[in-house]
């Protein structure tokens, strides 16, 4: 299935969540001056960039963990900026799937602990959650890994446990920081299939952030943020492309 | 550090030079030996443009009404001729410099032609590096998803293609983060 460049793409339908003249600010560093973003459920989009132009910060805003100067974000047609912290946390734990570079695993619990603790925080009984956990690694390519340590295990696997725990309760959107960074090629490209194949197959809307051009190209779309303002090539491609040659 | 030398050395075929001159002029009124000098100093240290390629390519333009005459002088001889773009030949410019090449290798070229003429008409040389940046992702997804299920050997094929497609973002992400450097260099020296 290819998907075209043009931002019209999946785009018939609501956005799942979108972002309006979002500002953020430290200090003095205008992180983000004014941006606006939409993305469409189901879709996987891959945010390019270079260092320091405001990608992780553009994450942390449509994920409701930073603080905005202006700007609204909107969720499944609601205001994300109007709720109180605790109902933003609730969206966040219920909705929200974080995977980061690395060293997000909690090094003194083994692989099926780790995706279990997230159905654990929510309420689900131990047996279930070890069932649900231990059915995820196999998913990911990690059956007879689940009693190993983070410690234990290669950077690949440790990233594929780290997407089976934000994959485990079911999130809408999967938000992804660099997470095959640290990985060579061939091992980042079974990351990036693996996750989206089952984001596919879950119907899951995944934004990865990414400075690799191959890993981005897993993606249906991308778009750059540059000295914190969005800038998407494939607008003026399609304007470009009325022209006659 | 990178200077427009340097540039040429490692560019010189692929290029565009009929809208590469069309560009060029699209600064202002010229000369043909002017022209042949602007075109010198930013693209032709290695290997110049010769005259005769030079006013072969402006009588076709002139021909087809892209540039026109400004006044003929009393001599004769191409080198008295002025010559200035006109607005159809404008937006053949605006057009060549905003409309993607297709990925291949030897891209830069002419990419780098557009990008320094971009720079010299003071339009929007990030947007055109942009623009060229969305067709190489395009071309890359499409390798991606043309690898899911091929053999070996077709992956390793598609491999191959995409590092060097992989190899042009690169420049162009590295030319985009310099362009305040290149624009200086262009405009000034
Ligand atoms: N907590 C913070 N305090 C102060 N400045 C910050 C903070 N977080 C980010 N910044 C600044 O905001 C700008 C954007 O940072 P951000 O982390 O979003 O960039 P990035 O695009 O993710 O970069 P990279 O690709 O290197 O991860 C930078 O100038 C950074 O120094
Ligand atoms: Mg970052």
């Amino acid at each position: 299935m290819e998907m075209d460049m043009s931002l019209g793409c999946n785009s018939s339908g609501v956005p799942l969540l979108s972002c309006r003249n979002l500002r953020v600010s430290f200090g003095v560093t205008e992180a983000l001056r004014g941006v606006d973003v939409d993305i469409y459920p189901g879709e996987v989009l891959a945010v390019m960039g270079p260092s320091g132009s405001g990608k992780s910060t553009l994450l942390h805003a449509l994920a409701g963990v930073v603080k905005l100067d202006t700007g609204t974000v909107t969720y499944n047609g609601s205001d994300v900026t109007a709720l109180s912290e605790a109902e933003r946390s609730a969206l966040r734990l219920s909705a929200f799937g974080f995977v980061f570079q690395f060293g997000q695993l909690l090094p003194d619990l083994s692989a099926v602990d780790n995706v279990s603790l997230p159905l654990l925080l929510a309420g689900i009984p131990r047996r279930r959650a070890l069932q649900q956990a231990k059915s995820w690694l196999d998913r990911l390519g990690l059956a007879g890994f689940g009693d190993k340590l983070p410690g234990e295990m290669s950077g690949g696997q440790a990233q594929r446990v780290a997407i089976a725990r934000a994959l485990v309760n079911a999130p809408k959107i999967l938000f992804a920081d660099e997470p095959t960074g640290s990985l060579d090629s061939l091992a980042a490209e079974n990351v990036m299939l693996t996750l989206t194949d089952l984001a596919r197959a879950t119907g899951t809307t995944v934004v990865i952030i990414t400075h690799d051009p191959r890993t981005a190209a897993h993606a249906d779309r991308e778009i750059i943020v540059r000295d914190g303002l969005v800038t998407s090539g494939s607008v003026a491609f399609s304007q470009a492309s009325d022209v006659p040659q | 550090m990178y200077t427009l030398r340097v540039y040429a050395l490692c560019i010189v075929a692929f290029m565009d030079n009929t809208q590469t001159l069309l560009g060029i002029l699209g600064t202002g009124p010229s000369y043909g030996y002017d022209v042949k000098r602007s075109y010198d100093r930013y693209f032709g240290s290695k290997k110049p443009m010769a005259f005769g390629q030079v006013y072969a390519t402006l009588a076709r333009l002139l021909r087809d009404g892209l540039i026109a005459m400004l006044g003929e002088e009393t001599g004769s001889g191409p080198d008295r001729k002025r010559y200035e773009i006109t607005e159809v030949g404008r937006k053949r410019v605006s057009e060549w410099m905003f409309t993607p090449d297709v990925p291949e290798a030897q891209l830069q070229s002419n990419l780098f032609a557009k990008t320094v003429i971009a720079l010299l008409l003071e339009d929007d040389a990030e947007g055109l590096l942009d623009i060229q940046r969305g067709e190489h992702m395009a071309r890359l997804r499409e390798l991606t998803s043309a690898k899911r299920g091929a053999n070996v050997m077709e992956v390793l094929m598609c491999d191959h293609a995409m590092f060097h497609i992989e190899a042009d973002l690169r420049w162009i992400d590295l030319t985009a983060a310099r362009l305040t450097e290149l624009r200086a260099q262009v405009t000034g020296a």
